[in-house]
């Protein structure tokens, strides 16, 4: 294959990505030029390893490499926000019990899922942007790229499994704050 | 099936990612217990939240544009190697994936080598400049640059600041070449970046030559390779060289 057939496959294979590349890239950096530089980056280095490419899912291809791209720049970069998110595996973030403000059997339909639906974008991305990255990653790929937890498992090299309670602990912290900060809002009549 | 069980598969369950049998025994559940259902819809109201209100980031649109010329200048630059130094990636055989490649680069003995590594060399250099990523670590400090690689590689490469002589260092950064990770130090000379790239080993010396606009110089001492890549003039660039082989072991 002549250089420009490869630019032209890799084009063909990887600029359809772009936008899945430049939104897990801008929601791992949490910046627009850094998400820029790091998705540049990623580009050139899927094009080195394009041979290697062996079928399946060009996006998840291309995103296991922006993703290990914004990593390798987190880590040399800020490197606190990448560890930091390892102590929440098992923390504060446990999804796996039941909502202790459970009440007793409704009547009529839940309040606080009413209060849930009223949307405050800005709030909403502030508070997915602070999540450690670690658990942002599996709740972009899951709600925004919409892959399936063994997508998402190769693309984060962790085991399903992981992938499964790290975006249980990240929904359920989200659905908390969320439910909190919409109740004290109600009632404070904002 | 009870309230522990339901509320450790409520995720999967919503996302669809479960066994038909779960799936079924779940609804079942469901059914009957008050609790899990409310915990059950409350999160499925909060996915739906998030998927129709988090903020999905298109790409701008001049970053389609500089990744098109990124890729023609690079592969402009590695033409002639690819058969050479890369002919063992296509065979595909080590080949798991991308990430955990790139994360098992480390530096091995033998550096690179081979009828390609200047072309190489000269690649390196071009996607230094264009991914403006020129250093990891930006310093004219030797005595911060050189720590910076301890740790990183199991090497320790000579660092010297020349801006006395008029190469002042900029940086220094990980640089793979033929797969392993090398030392790149960067030095400017009247606004010219230069790429020195370090690795153990020696190797026959090349004289000064000239690809693609870069002259590109390559010698061994001290039981280490060195390489020069530049747009410098050549009677600049052999300076710096009789500058580094003065100062390095
Ligand atoms: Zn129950």
């Amino acid at each position: 294959m002549t250089e420009q057939a490869r630019v032209r496959r890799f084009e063909q294979l990887a600029v359809p990505h772009l936008d899945a590349a430049y939104n897990l890239a801008r929601w791992l950096t949490r910046n627009d030029a850094d998400a820029d530089d790091v998705v540049q980056e990623a580009f050139l280095r899927a094009f080195r390893f394009l041979d290697g490419f062996r079928g399946g899912s060009e996006r998840a291809w291309l995103l296991t490499i922006v993703r290990h791209t914004c990593y390798s720049w987190l880590q040399q970069n800020r490197p606190a926000e990448v560890v930091a998110g390892y102590d929440l595996e098992a923390g504060d973030l446990d999804a796996a019990s039941l909502d202790p403000s459970f009440r007793p059997p409704l009547a009529g339909p839940d309040p606080e899922i009413a209060l849930l639906h009223q949307a405050d974008e800005d709030l909403l991305n502030e508070m997915i942007a602070e999540l450690p990255p670690q658990f942002r990653e599996v709740v972009i790929l899951r709600e925004l790229e919409d892959l399936s937890y063994k997508e998402i498992a190769e693309i984060a090299a962790i085991p399903i499994g992981t992938v499964m309670s790290r975006l249980a602990r990240a929904r359920k912290a989200l659905q908390r704050a969320w439910a909190r900060r919409r109740t004290e809002e109600a009632r404070h009549g904002v | 099936m009870g309230c522990d069980a339901v509320a450790a598969e409520v995720h999967p369950y919503l996302d669809d990612q479960l066994e038909p049998d779960r799936v079924g025994r779940i609804q079942e559940h469901l059914r009957g217990c008050a609790a899990c259902t409310q915990l059950y819809e409350r999160q499925r109201a909060m996915n739906s939240v998030i998927r129709q209100h988090a903020h999905y980031y298109t790409a701008p649109k001049h970053l389609a544009r500089s990744i098109r010329s990124n890729l023609r200048t690079l592969a402009e630059a590695e033409r002639p190697r690819r058969r050479n130094a890369w002919g063992w990636f296509a065979s595909g055989a080590a080949f798991a994936s991308a990430a955990t490649l790139a994360v098992s680069l480390s530096l091995l003995q033998p550096g690179p080598r081979g009828g390609g590594l200047e072309q190489e060399l000269i690649a390196a250099h071009v996607r230094s400049l264009m991914a403006n990523h020129l250093t990891d670590v930006a310093s004219s400090d030797q005595h911060t640059v050189k720590p910076w690689f301890s740790g990183k590689l199991d090497m320790s490469p000579p660092v010297t600041d020349l801006t006395a002589e008029g190469y002042p260092l900029v940086g220094g950064r990980l640089d793979y070449l033929d797969q392993r990770a090398v030392v790149a130090l960067v030095y400017r000379h009247n606004q010219h970046p230069i790429n020195l790239f370090v690795w153990p080993g020696d190797a026959a010396a090349t004289p000064l030559l000239a690809r693609q606009g870069y002259n590109l110089v390559r010698w061994s001492q001290g039981g280490m390779t060195f390489a020069a890549v530049s747009d410098l003039n050549p009677a600049d660039l052999q300076d710096f060289q009789k500058l580094i082989a003065r100062s390095a072991p």
